[in-house]
């Protein structure tokens, strides 16, 4: 199972910096969007992924799974929330003054401003 | 178990917060962020004197063992660097005060500058890899919005290049934590080190180290991975640049001394022959973007990339000696280019433009702020009486001792490169016949010119009186080359 989770989270990245390469701003942000669940899901795997039960002691089994990856992930998950969102403010602020979600048109110099 | 680590800690935490809830009253926040500052630094003081005096201490949030709950853990290198962090930044918002504007001020500014060392005094306190994470993004989430606040085109523009190269090596991170916590299943620094050094840090672990200097370089700014540093730090006001250039940057650097001090240090031969080329390249590459610009923020802003390079080698030298020089120097560095960039914002502020060419006889009527420039270039480059010479010294010591001639000569050169290259600031914007008529210029440095003065009295002071600060660093750098102080002092075996 931690081989296809494996290669699945490599298909991610791999999409992510194909997106992330690209010249529209919007596609950035999906790609740093797909490059975080990639790394989420990497943390999940390697964690490892045996058999147990759900970590409630409620639950009474006989093991559990780690339960330390998963609050990892939660915390990963909501910063890079956080992150995003104000990426996706900045964007459509930048959109509105810039005029452009050209990467390309946003290389300045120094002449204007 | 001892509160005095967290408290350098929570104060900028808690005043971050009260801050948020003052919004309009710009008089109130200023007072309360001096107070808090006074507070931190007294505190830090007194961290790095109980941490001299009765070894390395730390503090179990929640009461739970070492390596089962998160821990702060101070040694002289991490306290030293809380103070010094803490003296900077305290002087960069007191020339914000003066410089930064309403506009910024009503947006809370100072709650973010708060929540910026909140950030730094965490990532240099922690001893829990992932919460070293976490310190990191409160850092940087501070520096996004600190870098954006006002929002003119150039701002905004700089600051989604520079979010997006932090949101990639932020995931870097994590996926680092993800393989190292898979080989080893622990997150605690100290028991990190125990059980790599039981494995002997085979190959995969080798590799993990690498991407760790591959986060911490996108971080720090070292050589292929500094690309996106120049453009970023030029974009935001001079108090917020002085506090990036003088704090963000270091904690990139401090990462790597803790992880390939602490963790990654059994196949040196490897590893820190790769962090040796880096340094070098990223020396060399500083020192061109240093004396090819006639822009003075451009010019600082490489200095800043120069510096890294140097630090960095000491980790590299691995002799208590080399260290000692290479902390001495970051904390020089700390400090000299708070006061650097700092005096180069009171001459933006009165010229209204950075590009050298533009000025012109700044000395006839600020004879003050040119000799104060003068002397902060000087030791820059590591003039004797000054802090710049006691961190170079014992760089060059200990790199001929352990007979590194290429890092000698490239240390030399660049040294001399630096002091070109902030001379021809000097002699071209305070020398030749001045271009502004008292009316024509675009602001008064009243106010402005305190904290960079405090600044260099701090700088010269370490240099004058490097006896009494020796001690402390040659302390830190023992901590540093020995792992197994740190291990027991952290899991108490």
């Amino acid at each position: 199972m931690e081989i296809v989770m494996s290669i699945v989270a490599g298909i991610l990245f791999m999409a992510a910096t194909y997106l992330m390469l690209s010249r529209s701003l919007l596609r950035i942000i999906i790609g740093t969007g797909l490059l975080s669940h990639g790394a989420h899901l990497l943390l999940l795997t390697m964690g490892g992924l045996k058999r147990g039960a759900a970590p409630l002691l409620g639950e009474k089994a006989s093991s559990y799974t780690d339960a330390l990856p998963q609050a990892l992930i939660l915390t990963a998950i909501v910063i890079s929330f956080g992150v995003t969102s104000f990426l996706l403010v900045l964007a459509y602020r930048a959109y509105q003054e810039l005029g452009t979600d050209d990467m390309d048109k946003l290389r300045g110099n120094e002449n204007h401003e | 178990m001892n509160n005095l680590v967290i408290l350098p800690l929570i104060i900028p935490l808690i005043t971050g917060i009260i801050l948020m809830f003052l919004k309009d009253h710009v008089r109130l926040q200023k007072t309360v962020s001096v107070i808090s500052f006074l507070i931190t630094i007294g505190l830090s003081a007194a961290l790095v004197q109980t941490v001299y005096k009765k070894g390395i201490q730390m503090h179990e949030l929640g009461d739970w063992p070492a390596p089962f709950g998160i821990v702060l853990v101070a040694d002289l290198f991490s306290s030293l660097l809380v103070f010094t962090a803490s003296i900077v930044s305290f002087c960069c918002v007191l020339f914000a005060f003066r410089s930064i504007g309403k506009e910024r001020e009503k947006f809370f500014f100072y709650a973010f500058v708060q929540f910026l060392v909140t950030g730094v005094i965490g990532a240099f306190l922690t001893g829990d890899i992932f919460n070293l994470f976490v310190f990191f993004e409160v850092m940087l989430m501070s520096s996004y919005v600190l870098i954006v606040l006002g929002g003119t085109k150039i701002q905004l523009r700089e600051s989604i290049k520079y979010i997006l190269v932090n949101i990639i090596s932020s995931a870097l991170f994590v996926i680092a934590v993800g393989y190292l916590y898979s080989v080893t299943g622990t997150l605690n620094m100290a028991d990190l080190s125990v059980r790599i050094s039981e494995v002997n840090q085979p190959g995969i672990l080798t590799v993990i180290a690498i991407l760790f200097l591959i986060v911490f370089g996108l971080k720090g700014a070292i050589f292929p991975l500094y690309f996106w540093l120049p453009g970023s730090y030029e974009a935001p006001p001079a108090s917020v640049t002085a506090l990036f250039g003088a704090l963000l940057t270091k904690v990139g650097v401090y990462s790597i001394f803790r992880t390939f001090t602490l963790l990654f240090y059994h196949d040196q031969s490897f590893t820190h022959t790769i962090i040796g080329y880096m340094a070098l390249l990223t020396i060399i590459i500083g020192a061109v973007g240093a004396i090819a610009y006639w822009d003075i923020k451009k010019i600082l802003i490489y200095n800043i990339i120069i510096a890294v390079g140097v630090i960095l080698y000491g980790v590299t030298l691995a002799t208590p000696e080399g260290l000692t020089g290479a902390i001495y120097y970051l904390l020089h560095d700390m400090v000299i280019k708070g006061a650097l960039f700092l005096l180069a914002g009171a001459m933006i502020v009165i010229t209204g433009t950075s590009k050298i060419k533009e000025m012109g006889g700044l000395i006839k009527r600020h004879p003050l702020l040119g000799w104060m420039f003068f002397l902060a270039v000087i030791a820059l480059a590591g003039i004797p009486p000054l802090s710049g010479f006691v961190g170079k010294l014992l760089l060059l010591q200990s790199g001929l001792e352990t007979e590194n001639y290429t890092f000698v000569a490239v240390l030399l050169i660049s040294s001399l490169l630096v002091l070109y290259s902030v001379m021809k600031i000097f002699i071209n914007c305070f020398w030749r016949e001045p271009r502004l008529s008292a009316e024509q210029e675009k602001g008064s440095t009243k106010g402005l010119l305190y904290p960079p003065f405090m600044l260099l009295i701090l700088s010269i002071f370490m240099g004058v009186g490097a006896e009494w600060i020796y001690p402390y660093v040659a302390e830190a750098a023992q901590t540093l080359s020995d792992p197994s102080i740190y291990i027991h002092s952290v899991l108490k075996e």
